[in-house]
């Protein structure tokens, strides 16, 4: 965590500001009770993070229990389908418990820890905070409690299942559209009410100040890690970088270190499930509206009366109205451009690699690979893309079966 | 001065303790509201406090969640909030009505707009959830162009230096929220509350009100000893739910928890 971002070019301040601003946006949009821990967490990170003992566990467990560095992978069958730039995979998919979300719940498992916190809780959707979160609890000795949407839960049984032999209760939420969205409002209750006791990890860069400034942070390492290969392996910088966005924390987390080099494209993917014109997707920041939600100020999908809409997405873990303030910045000064890609285009990428690669993407990651592929196409071949691969699909394959009308179970 | 502050303050210099109830307007449905809000006045409210539904009202427990979803079914936006509160104006123009809400739907609406319709239609003040005083400044001003007051809440994690910020904010009354927790939580130690507001009273200047757990006229008035006014937004909100098909029982059982309730707050300072 040396490198702190500086700033998109020398006149931008550091950000967030000191209230948790990313121009317009973040903030601290949440009930007063909870102010005073946002408070106490972010004084506690302020000290931590420049703290020696604090950084030498972080990066001791980011390497023998995460299993990093994560490798950078070019993938030329890949390439030369796609018939255009070079296109190469930072393998989050093979960190232990098989996505990034393990960078940010290790960080914040030891925050939970020097904060004196026995209990932790998480929101999740398609189900990997959840299990990163359950095995940073067994890790820690922390007790650990679960919200997942009723509906998220049968599209994940397999994570459910993981997360009770982790130790953990997974809560069922049948409020609202139960989904991500309303396990995260139940998540939120939760702290609420064991304030004392408990850690609250949001597992993306949303949430209120100073969330998703930490989040960030802790993912910070795909993006360090991936400057640094790319530069050994191929020298100099990548053309552009791509990566999938439901909240936003896997694209932050590689963008972030790549902010203030102007000449790479930061390109965000977002789930344009049944397309964009058909309003069946969850694509904020390609067609959503500003509003606030869950403490923050950002990009977000709402009706005409300001009520959050349902979103729709293949991929329960980008299945969520909002995202993170720093993308709605980034959107709006231009450092960063957003797209989305249908359900179908994510699965035929979903496919491609299999059978190209031999590599089983999440659903989440077929969204930026799918993308990725088309802008490949569109460069010539001197030129190079990295795509963020945050997951791996093994969670995916009952729903890839259900679609091929194969029974597995 | 606001019918709100002219309200607390004339309560306060009587001796009397407030009375503030809470519903969700369009709770079951729309036909409901209005002739409740009378009902309510009747039996001794002072201040009503109307619920603004919202799809993903996170500080809410089960029961008022469960209104909101009601709210909403019967498609009730903020605007149609907003002419509920113009209806029950015309017959009532001297109970104060504050809504209680979270900020995207005023968002949405625009600030200059919401404070001017709101004005128009006889809103005397807001209580919005997720808008602590440090995110507030734009809508304040808005709202303190058109007279209409902004209350906040403090709660019993609130450290007294951003108490004493809070209520130097805050306008009308300030809420306090009694307890670590969602709306219609637990049981309350009011005890512990009591010790805590008389605390906040040391630092907070105005009428200071207590919300959340106040279930009947026994904690109602065990709160009320050392504050201002009490809040009940569950207890009600639960009979609501009970009778929802029943709007005759449900006004009684309202009614009725209601006059309990005014009546412990007067015994105590008889
Ligand atoms: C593999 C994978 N990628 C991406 C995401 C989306 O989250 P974020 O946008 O925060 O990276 C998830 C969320 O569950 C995920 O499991």
């Amino acid at each position: 965590m040396s490198d702190r971002y500086s700033g998109v070019n020398e006149k931008q301040p550091l950000l967030p500001d000191e209230s948790g601003h990313f121009g317009i946006y973040g903030g601290k949009f949440v009930s007063e009770t909870l102010m005073a821990a946002l408070d106490d967490l972010e004084n506690e990170y302020s000290r931590l993070k420049v703290d020696e003992n604090f950084l030498a566990t972080l990066n001791s467990d980011l390497e023998h229990y995460v299993g990093r560095a994560s490798s950078l992978y070019h993938a030329q069958r890949l390439t030369e389908a796609a018939g255009g730039a070079q296109i190469w995979l930072k393998r989050e998919d093979l960190n232990h418990t098989g996505a990034h979300k393990i960078n940010n719940c290790i960080g914040q498992a030891i925050l939970a820890k020097h904060m004196g916190k026995p209990r932790i809780i998480a929101e999740t959707g398609a189900g990997q905070h959840g299990v990163a979160a359950a095995t940073v609890a067994a890790r820690f000795g922390l007790s650990c409690c679960v919200y997942m949407g009723s509906e998220d839960i049968e599209r994940q049984s397999h994570n459910v299942y993981r997360m009770k032999l982790l130790g953990a209760e997974v809560v069922p939420v049948t409020s609202g559209s139960k989904t991500l969205k309303d396990a995260l409002n139940e998540a939120m209750r939760d702290w609420v009410t064991n304030i004392d006791d408990t850690h609250y990890i949001i597992g993306t860069v949303a949430g209120p100040h100073p969330y998703p400034m930490i989040v960030r942070d802790f993912q910070a390492v795909i993006g360090r890690e991936a400057k640094q290969q790319f530069a050994s392996r191929q020298g100099g910088l990548p053309d552009a970088v791509v990566a999938c966005v439901g909240g936003g924390s896997n694209a932050m987390g590689i963008f972030y270190p790549f902010l203030d080099d102007q000449d790479v494209r930061l390109v965000g993917v977002e789930a344009g499930g049944s397309g964009i014109a058909s309003g069946q997707h969850a694509a904020p920041l390609t067609a959503g509206e500003v509003g606030v939600l869950h403490g923050n100020r950002t990009y977000l999908m709402q009706d005409k009366n300001g009520l959050i809409a349902e979103t729709h997405s293949i991929s329960a873990g980008l299945d969520y109205p909002g995202v993170g303030p720093e993308h709605a910045w980034l959107k709006d000064i231009k450092r960063a451009e957003y797209v989305a890609v249908t359900d179908q285009e994510a699965l035929a990428a979903f496919r491609q690699l299999n059978l190209l690669e031999g590599i089983l993407p999440a659903l989440e990651s077929s969204h930026a690979l799918a993308y990725a592929m088309q802008l490949a196409a569109s460069l010539p071949v001197e030129q190079h893309i990295i795509v963020n691969l945050s997951g791996r699909g093994d969670k995916d394959v009952p729903t890839m079966a259900k679609i091929d009308g194969i029974s597995i179970d | 001065m606001s019918r709100l502050s002219s309200k607390a303050d004339l309560l306060r210099d009587l001796g009397k303790k407030a009375l503030v109830t809470y519903i969700v307007a369009g709770d079951p449905d729309q036909s409901v509201t209005v002739p409740l809000m009378h009902k309510l006045v009747a039996a001794g409210v002072d201040v009503i406090e109307l619920g603004v539904p919202f799809s993903d009202p996170e500080a809410e427990g089960p029961v008022i969640q469960r209104a909101h979803e009601r709210a909403l079914r019967a498609g009730t936006s903020l605007l149609d909030v907003m002419q509920l509160v113009a209806e029950f104006r015309n017959l009532d123009q001297a109970t104060p009505v504050v809504l209680m809400g979270y900020l995207n739907p005023i968002e949405k609406m625009g600030y200059e707009n919401f404070a001017q319709q709101a004005s128009k239609c006889g809103i005397d003040g807001t209580i919005i959830v997720n808008l602590p005083p440090e995110e507030a400044a734009d809508l304040s001003r808005y709202l303190e162009q058109h007279d209409i007051e902004s209350v906040y809440l403090l709660a019993p994690t609130t450290t007294p230096e951003r108490a004493a910020g809070i209520s130097s904010r805050s306008r009308g009354f300030v809420y306090y929220v009694s307890l670590k927790g969602t709306t219609g939580a637990g049981s309350l130690n009011t005890a512990e509350v009591s010790g805590k507001v008389r605390a906040m009273k040391k630092i907070v200047k105005m009428p200071l009100y207590v919300g959340f757990g106040i279930k009947n006229g026994v904690t109602a008035a065990a709160v009320a000893h050392e504050s201002d006014g009490v809040v009940v937004g569950s207890a009600i909100v639960d009979y609501m739910a009970f009778h929802e098909n029943n709007i005759g029982e449900l006004e009684t059982s309202v009614v009725t928890l209601v006059q309990e309730i005014r009546s412990a707050l007067d015994a105590l300072v008889a």
